[in-house]
C-alpha cells in the first residue's frame, strides 16, 4: 500500500512542479500585466502543493526532504505526465493547458478530500478551494477568447487540437490502480477522466471550441512510467542550476 | 474609522476563535496580537484567525498555528516571528506546531480584523462556506466608498491572498484579500 500512495504522490507533485515552472517563465512575459501577475499566482500555488505533496512523502514515507527530492533526481525518475512538460508556446497553449491541467487538478482534489489516507485528505480540502480561483480565470480566459475574434477563436482551436492528446496522458493510470481504488486512497484515473470530460465539455461549447475526436492511441502516454519528452531534461537543468553549485547550502 | 490601537479589543471580538482564553495563557495570547502579518502588517496572526491553540504550563508554551494559503511565502518567516516574540516576552521554552486537524478560511478572520483590513485599504472576504462561485468575486465593496459599482480586473493580484478591482464611484483602484 506505501509504494501505491508514493507513486500517487510522486505524480501528483511532479506535475505540478513541472507546471509550476513552466508557467512561471510567463513572469514578466505575460501579454497584459493582469495575466502576467495572474500566471506567476498560479505557478506560485502549483510550486507550492508540490511542495505540501513532498512534505507528505518526507513525513510519512522516509523520503528526503523537499528540495532534495524536487532538484536531485534525474528525468526518469520524475513521474509527471508529458503534457507538463511541453513548453509554454504561445498564450492560446499556455492557457489551453491551464485550463485542461487545472480542471483536472480541481476534480482530483475534490475526489481526494475523502481519501482514506488522512493527511492526502486533510490537504486535499485545503487545496481544492485555494484551486477554484485557477479554474474561474481559466474558464473565463477560454470564454473570451473562444468567442472573441476569429483569429483568437482559430489559435485556441488550434491549442485544443495540440493540447488535448497531451492531457489524456495526465490521467494515464500506474500499475497501483487497482489498488489505490480498493483501499478509497483515490477514486482512479479512468473515473476522474470521466469526470473531467463531463465538466470541460459545455465549458469548451459554451466557449465556441471543438473538443478532438480522438482516437484512443493518439493519447499520450509515458510520463507516469518515467518516458519523457525531448524537454523535461532542459527544464531540470534550468531549474536545478543554482542548487547544484552548492547542494548543502541554507539559504 | 476604527480604533486599531489596543490589542486587547481583538479577544473581545472574534466570532470564530476556538482556543479558549485563561489565566494561564493570557499571556501569550496578548503576545500573539503583536505578531502581524509581513504583507498586511496591522493585522496580527490572532486577527487573521491563524492560532488555534494555546497551552501554557510554567514557563512553557505551546502555539497550534494555521497557516493561510498552501503556497504562502511567508509562512516560516510568520512562525519564526511567534518564537521570537514569545521567548522576547519570557517564555523559556516555546513550541510552535502546524495546525493540520483544519483548514484556514476567510471566515477565520475576526471582526476586528475584517475592520483593520478595510483601513489598511484591503477589501474584506465575504464568508463563502467553501463554494466559491463568480459572483462572490465580481462586484465586491470598494474598501475606499463603499460602492459596489466595481468591477473585477483580476483574480490574483501582488500576493496570493489578493485580488484587484477597480471602483467605478471613485475611480480608484483596490485590492480585496480573497475569500476561501
Amino acid at each position: 500500500m506505501n509504494e501505491a500512495i508514493k507513486d500517487l504522490l510522486y505524480r501528483m507533485a511532479d506535475d505540478e512542479l513541472i507546471i509550476g515552472h513552466r508557467n512561471s517563465e510567463w513572469t514578466g512575459l505575460g501579454p497584459i500585466l493582469e495575466e502576467d501577475i495572474a500566471f506567476s499566482s498560479i505557478a506560485q500555488d502549483q510550486i507550492g502543493h508540490a511542495v505540501a505533496n513532498y512534505t507528505l512523502l518526507n513525513e510519512h514515507f522516509g523520503e528526503p526532504v523537499p528540495d532534495v527530492i524536487a532538484f536531485s533526481r534525474n528525468e526518469k525518475e520524475f513521474r509527471c505526465s508529458q503534457f507538463v512538460e511541453l513548453p509554454i508556446g504561445d498564450y492560446a497553449f499556455s492557457l489551453m493547458r491551464h485550463f485542461l491541467f487545472d480542471h483536472a487538478e480541481s476534480l482530483r482534489y475534490a475526489r481526494l478530500s475523502d481519501s482514506s489516507f488522512a493527511p492526502l485528505a486533510a490537504l486535499a480540502k485545503k487545496i481544492k478551494g485555494e484551486l477554484k480561483y485557477h479554474t474561474l480565470h481559466a474558464d473565463l480566459w477560454v470564454k473570451k477568447l473562444g468567442m472573441g475574434t476569429e483569429e483568437s477563436h482559430a489559435r485556441m482551436q488550434t491549442a485544443l487540437n495540440e493540447a488535448f492528446p497531451y492531457a489524456l496522458g495526465i490521467f494515464e493510470p500506474s500499475k497501483y490502480e487497482e489498488e489505490l481504488v480498493a483501499e478509497k486512497i483515490a477514486i482512479g484515473e479512468t473515473a476522474l477522466q470521466t469526470e473531467w470530460l463531463d465538466v470541460i465539455s459545455p465549458l469548451l461549447q459554451r466557449a465556441n471550441l471543438t473538443l478532438p475526436k480522438l482516437p484512443i492511441k493518439e493519447r499520450v502516454y509515458g510520463g507516469r512510467q518515467g518516458y519523457h519528452t525531448e524537454y523535461l531534461q532542459p527544464l531540470l537543468d534550468e531549474m536545478t542550476e543554482v542548487y547544484r553549485l552548492d547542494p548543502a547550502a541554507t539559504w | 474609522m476604527v480604533n486599531l490601537s489596543t490589542p486587547s479589543a481583538a479577544s473581545n471580538d472574534r466570532a470564530v476563535f476556538d482556543a479558549p482564553r485563561n489565566d494561564s495563557n493570557h499571556k501569550a495570547f496578548s503576545v500573539l496580537e503583536t505578531v502581524m502579518d509581513p504583507e498586511i502588517p496591522t493585522l496580527s496572526v490572532m486577527d487573521l484567525g491563524m492560532i488555534t491553540n494555546v497551552a501554557v504550563s510554567d514557563n512553557t508554551v505551546s502555539v497550534r498555528f494555521l497557516p493561510t494559503f498552501v503556497a504562502c511565502p511567508a509562512t516560516s518567516y510568520i512562525r519564526n516571528n511567534i518564537e521570537e516574540a514569545l521567548h522576547h516576552a519570557g517564555f523559556k521554552s516555546v513550541q510552535v506546531d502546524l495546525e493540520t486537524e483544519m483548514n484556514w478560511t476567510s471566515a477565520r478572520i475576526s471582526e476586528l480584523g475584517r475592520k483593520k483590513l478595510e483601513a489598511f485599504g484591503l477589501g474584506a472576504p465575504v464568508a463563502i462556506d467553501g463554494v466559491l462561485d463568480f459572483a462572490q468575486i465580481e462586484h465586491v465593496a470598494c474598501p475606499h466608498c463603499g460602492s459596489t459599482n466595481t468591477e473585477l480586473r483580476s483574480m490574483f493580484g501582488s500576493t496570493l491572498c489578493r485580488s484587484i478591482h477597480y471602483c467605478n464611484d471613485c475611480k480608484q483602484g483596490f485590492e480585496r484579500f480573497k475569500p476561501l
